[in-house]
């Protein structure tokens, strides 16, 4: 009986994200591998007298339909230059975002967990991430546009006439992404550094180290598990981003998220925009793979250094 | 450097524009000139709340079915469950436009409900599988021996044992439902807007202050609303 009643609770949230997630997905898989329809949709010629053919057993007929269904196509366009260049961008944008993302992350998580103020610190990075998305972007646009707080500024000191451009460029995207990524790196680096112990930091110092050793040498291997989530939490989010670069960026700064909605609206590609969305999953997929690996494996690693220094120790 | 930012971001949120002068012109203009942005504000907390209801309902069940029960699916489910956090919003968002269109269903507010509920059943989930496995077993088989039916059981012990994980997960639906962007811009239909739909299309048309004035606001709520969950979680544990 007991079993059974598994069944019933799960049936509920089975149904649905079948019905409504994995489904549609299957959709999305299927159609890039489809013909694209002049009006945006795909080729489906099927019937049932398709279906009934293969139950007269006419199978070769019946599969021979199905493959005059599928192309390669969509996935050929791929190979498009201008495609790969977004590709390119997109990485470059994900990368350099993460990088200084990283470059700030840390010290000001070693800064917090340092300080006497945490909770408030905390407070104060936690707030922005409360906030929406859009109005955090809507932010940097009054700040950085034409007629901007920056600009303004500058105007009124003299020391431009003409306002500078600051928005719709890759660096205004990977400025915007590194803010909004902030506190998704801060908060596991923060907890990671909060567990550290920040005697063996004194302890390399008294033994001789420079300050720059110490850094690199004791404190940066010791927080690997946060630095790797921290760019887990960073990089992966950055490379699905579509609002940040709708927004802020300009032609030169399309991300793959972009290209993949435009394909679909306008052009009306429903096959294109599939195969798209599809390459992201798998780029998606892939990094978090590597990075949990990475992870499960520094751990691992750090366990059986602790281990085989204790038995050299003790034995 | 986040602290440095958002002040001056803060002090920008404002009143005016470019020092015409300290005016509350444009939260006048909020309150009383858009029509269409409260209508978005209504239809994203009646999705927020309908979605994260269902959400919370599904997910609260299914996490009591996973923990503690084996069954023929369990696997799949797993499985099926890690996919909508690892899969990237525009994906989904164009995956469930694709199935939409396919099946000829309008896109309406009910598109949006779904799309809603599908993403915020996974989180609920974890949450209370998380919450649920600190969960002493011994105390439900105790139920059991002690003559309990199923139904017994479930409303008499662990529901009562599991509100806080069910009120957390419901919180964070809320919250991913109401400030969901991408994935809402796929399944929206025309004339049914949400807030963070409205906000985006008023930002593409240009900067008008009332954006700001909007920012401030929402900010201002958030933070009460941060602030007075703490308090009401305080109370809770005095009980």
């Amino acid at each position: 009986m007991r079993k059974r009643v598994g069944y019933i609770y799960t049936l509920p949230i089975t149904l649905w994200i079948t019905f409504f997630f994995v489904i549609p997905i299957l959709i999305v898989f299927v159609f890039s591998f489809m013909k694209k329809k002049l009006n945006g949709g795909i080729v489906w010629n099927f019937s049932f007298a398709d279906l009934s053919s293969l139950a007269s057993g006419h199978i070769t007929a019946f599969f021979s339909k199905v493959a005059s269904h599928l192309t390669f196509d969509a996935y050929q366009s791929l190979l498009h230059p201008a495609f790969l260049k977004v590709v390119g961008v997109t990485l470059y944008i994900a990368l350099a975002a993460t990088f200084f993302t990283l470059l700030l992350a840390i010290p000001a998580s070693y800064y917090i967990a340092r300080s006497p103020r945490k909770n408030l610190l905390l407070l104060l990075v936690i707030v922005p991430f409360w906030t929406n998305l859009l109005i955090r972007i809507f932010a940097w646009i009054t700040i950085l546009g034409n007629n901007g707080f920056v600009n303004n500024i500058l105007t009124s000191l003299g020391v431009i006439t003409d306002p500078i451009q600051f928005l719709y460029s890759k660096s205004a995207v990977i400025l915007v992404t590194v803010y909004t990524s902030l506190p998704y790196a801060i908060l596991p680096l923060y907890s990671t550094i909060e567990k550290f112990d920040f005697t063996l930091l004194e302890a390399s110092r008294d033994l001789g180290a420079s300050n720059a050793q110490t850094m690199w040498k004791v404190f940066l291997p010791n927080i690997r598990v946060g630095v790797i989530t921290a760019i887990l939490f960073t990089f992966i989010p950055a490379i699905g981003s579509y609002a940040i670069p709708q927004l802020i960026g300009g032609t030169d700064s399309y991300m793959i998220g972009n290209v993949i909605a435009r394909e679909l609206t306008l052009n009306r590609n429903w096959p294109l925009a599939s195969s798209m969305s599809l390459i992201l999953t798998v780029i998606t997929t892939i990094g978090i793979y590597l990075f949990v690996t990475l992870n499960s494996a520094r751990i691992v690693r750090q366990e059986s250094d602790v281990t085989a220094a204790g038995r050299s120790t003790n034995g | 450097m986040p602290l440095m930012v958002l002040i001056v971001y803060s002090f920008n949120e404002g009143k005016s524009s470019r020092w015409t002068g300290f005016s509350i012109h444009w939260y006048e203009e909020l309150f009383l000139n858009s029509r269409t942005l409260w209508n978005a504000f209504e239809n994203s907390v009646l999705v927020a709340l309908a979605s994260s209801c269902v959400a919370t309902l599904i997910g609260t069940l299914g996490a009591i079915g996973i923990t503690w029960y084996s069954f023929v699916h369990k696997k799949y489910l797993r499985m099926a469950s890690y996919l909508p956090i690892i899969i990237p919003e525009i994906v989904i968002g164009i995956s469930l436009l694709i199935f939409f269109a396919g099946l000829h269903w309008q896109l309406s507010l009910w598109t949006i409900f779904i799309a809603h509920t599908t993403f915020n059943i996974p989180f609920v989930l974890f949450i209370i599988i998380s919450r649920l496995d600190e969960f002493d077993y011994s105390i439900i088989e105790a139920a059991y021996d002690l003559g309990a039916t199923e139904f017994h059981a479930l409303t008499r012990v662990i529901l009562p044992m599991s509100i806080p994980g069910i009120i957390s997960g419901f919180l964070i639906a809320m919250t991913l439902s109401m400030d969901d962007f991408v994935i809402t811009f796929f399944v929206a239909g025309p004339g049914s807007s949400t807030l963070p739909l409205h906000i985006y299309s008023m930002i593409r048309i240009g900067v008008s202050p009332v954006i700001n004035a909007i920012s401030v606001v929402l900010i201002a709520g958030t933070f009460i609303f941060a602030l007075s969950s703490k308090n009401i979680q305080k109370y809770m544990f005095k009980k």
